[in-house]
């Protein structure tokens, strides 16, 4: 049986690559979300943050001599702790005053961080190698899936629904949403706004990070390797709608998938299919698919 | 004495002291290296480039024999309006006599074009299109290091040749993927080989899975990877996770360098069979280059791109002295009058058509086990001499060659 020529078992191959590549969207555009819902920034040095997290477990590796799993836990941590410093001193500056002017910070930061890492390190890259455990794969008949890939969208699945969950529905997360919607009022009964935005800043810049690590093994560790992604990222970003958590997961996924499919039928656009929806999207629904128009 | 005879004098003095001078344009040999700074090809040329030519220019010893010579360089960011925008304004209001290396072949074809309205000198060194010295040809430019016709000769031949007659292709989807691309299936289909089916991706593609998915399914024995760079590494590192090798396929990198297998590993790149023009470790003049050249470029060794702008620029020196003038299209015709002799090729010629002429060597990468020291990467497989290695000269459709 085919679909346009292709046959289907081709197609459930792509659709489930899809999906893995849909993971890294949706982990990616998630920090973006909780970091603009939250603290009105748009973010442009998540790109770099996620190459950070790349080399910190390059670093880990090499330096320290830990493994993946560490890096997994360890390597967010750090980044995050930059990404700290980086609100503190500059970012808390900006809340208010219009977008552009973090944008254009944050923007400036990407290149410079960017600009560091490949005068040190040049641009082909590093290797960092796949965890034991995950190595090798199985086949499913209708395609070989890499164990590694399998890990990385359960994986990131269940980062995402925690993150979804902590926001939407725990007493934390109502604080959260609290303090975008009204700060001098939640300061008024005793909770530390200003501390809270920094660790919230620290957590997305942390999910940035895992998912840096999540793709080293797949991909070379390479200072640019943010560079061309966040750009796609805030497409999805912008298709789901700025902020609204749900909207950025359901997104990357399904753009992941959208993705998948051009490159069987028509691979010369596959950079430019998610750019092309984005238009549509903002012509028809100016807030995004699951934003809320204010 | 007026002023305008005192400057009038003053020239003449000048012109007295250095004749070296005499006809060189604004008393400055201007070189610009352009090239991929910070992108997918700035390892494998970027700075290592600029330093290859600045190296020349002091091998040359153009201090000691009067010329000034003077090297700049640019990123071009593998955009050819960035490029063609950087090529007139050198050319038009820096007073650029030479454009270098310019990987990318979009890009470089339309460097030539330009460097061909202005009557410049263009020696590429990155840009792989053997258009460059077919269609494309132009008396203001000669294609140094190695061409896709070379690499589909060098590599094709091999593979078909050892029961690989099979081909699914992965194409980087601009005019040097479809080039390589052209060059390598004729060759397949020439030796008896088959292609199954080919995909065409984007300039610097993260993710291949989906193209290496379409490969599998193809049956087909060999992947050829038309690609460069990051997409090289990339392609092959995801490879060995989708079990391609394991499978019973085999890649085919038609385009690898020496900074590629570097980053990929020697575990990763192990067995690639691919085909270079010059390996550091040839012989004890290279490797004296290659110490050098590492010390000034962050220890990372040369690849045969850094090889050919050093050896493009040191003829392009010699025939600007032999000629007392760095006007472009008489320089790149007296280049290719003179034969060439360098410590990195070695004695060679240069075409009609602009092609550089020599050995090329189907390089085998090591196994880590079989690895010594720092860089020590390929086995020379086979050296394919230099008569055999470019493109017969009446086959390319060169107009500057007589029929």
């Amino acid at each position: 049986m085919t679909i346009f020529g292709v046959p289907t078992q081709a197609l459930f191959g792509q659709l489930l690559i899809g999906l893995i590549n849909g993971a890294f969207y949706a982990l990616l555009s998630l920090g973006l979300s909780v970091i603009f819902g939250l603290l009105n920034i748009i973010n442009f040095t998540h790109g770099a943050q996620y190459m950070m997290g790349a080399f910190a477990a390059y670093f880990l590796l090499n330096w320290a001599g830990l493994g993946y799993w560490w890096a997994l836990l360890v390597a967010p941590i750090a980044v995050a702790i930059t990404g700290i410093v980086l609100e503190r001193l500059t970012l808390k500056r900006l809340y208010q005053l219009d977008h552009l002017y973090g944008l254009l910070l944050t923007f400036g930061f990407a290149l410079i961080i960017q600009g560091l890492f490949r005068h040190q390190y040049g641009s082909s890259g590093l290797p960092y190698a796949m965890p034991a455990e995950l190595a090798g794969g199985r086949n499913l008949g209708f395609m070989f899936l890499p164990n590694y890939r399998a890990w990385v969208i359960v994986f990131s699945l269940a980062v995402c629904l925690t993150t979804w969950y902590v926001i939407e529905r725990t007493r934390l997360g109502s604080y959260l949403r609290a303090a975008t919607e009204n700060p001098a009022l939640v300061q008024a009964f005793g909770i530390n706004v200003p501390r809270m935005i920094t660790l919230t800043y620290g957590f997305g810049v942390g999910l940035a990070a895992l998912a840096g690590v999540l793709a080293a093994p797949i991909y070379q560790v390479n200072p640019l390797m943010g560079a061309d992604l966040i750009i796609v990222v805030f497409a999805v970003v912008v298709i789901g709608g700025l902020g609204s958590i749900m909207g950025s997961i359901v997104t990357g996924f399904g753009l992941g998938v959208v993705e998948g499919f051009t490159k069987v039928f028509y691979p010369e656009a596959s950079n430019t299919v998610i750019f092309v929806i984005m238009a549509v999207v903002l012509l028809l629904r100016p807030a995004g698919l699951f934003g809320r128009a204010s | 004495m007026t002023i305008t005879r005192i400057v009038a004098l003053l020239a003449v003095i000048g012109l007295g002291v250095s004749p070296a001078l005499a006809q060189i344009s604004d008393g400055v040999i201007k070189i610009g290296v352009l090239n991929d700074q910070s992108s997918l090809y700035a390892d494998l040329a970027g700075q290592g480039s600029v330093v290859a030519a600045r190296m020349a220019v002091e091998d040359f010893g153009a201090a000691a024999k009067g010329l000034k010579v003077e090297v700049i360089f640019a990123d071009h960011q593998n955009k050819a309006d960035v490029g063609s925008q950087i090529a007139r304004q050198w050319y038009d209001a820096e007073k650029v006599d030479l454009i270098l290396d310019v990987p990318n072949s979009g890009v470089a074809l339309a460097v030539n074009q330009i460097t061909r309205d202005k009557g410049k000198a263009f020696i590429v060194s990155s840009a792989a299109t053997s258009d460059l010295t077919g269609k494309a040809c132009s008396p203001n430019t000669i294609h140094w290091t190695y061409d896709t016709w070379a690499l589909a000769n060098g590599t094709g031949t091999a593979v078909v040749k050892t029961g690989g007659d099979s081909w699914f292709f992965i194409t980087a989807d601009y005019a040097f993927g479809h080039a390589l691309e052209r060059d390598v299936e004729a060759v397949v289909l020439k030796n008896g080989g088959k292609v199954l089916g080919k995909v065409r991706h984007p300039l610097n593609t993260q993710d291949f899975s989906s193209f290496l998915l379409q490969a599998q399914a193809s049956k087909a024995k060999v992947i050829g990877l038309a690609n460069a760079g990051g997409d090289t590494t990339n392609a092959i590192k995801q490879g060995a996770e989708f079990g391609i090798v394991k499978g019973g396929q085999s890649f085919a990198g038609l385009l690898v360098f020496l900074t590629d297998v570097h980053a990929l590993g020697l575990e990763k790149a192990q067995g690639l069979t691919f085909t270079e023009t010059f390996y550091w470790d040839m012989n004890d003049k290279t490797r004296a280059f290659a110490k050098r050249f590492a010390e000034r470029n962050r220890q990372i060794h040369p690849t045969m791109i850094h090889a050919g702008v050093y050896a493009g620029t040191l003829h392009y020196l010699r025939a600007v002295e032999a000629l007392k003038s760095d006007d472009g299209a008489r320089v790149i015709a007296k280049m290719k009058e003179m034969p060439t002799d360098d410590p990195l090729f070695g004695k060679g010629t240069i075409r009609v058509d602009g092609r550089k002429i020599h050995p090329a060597y189907l390089v085998e990468v090591k196994k880590p086990a079989e690895s010594k020291y720092p860089w020590d990467y390929y086995k020379i497989r086979a050296t394919i001499p230099a008569e055999q290695a470019f493109r017969p000269l009446d086959q390319g459709g060169c107009e500057l060659v007589k029929k």
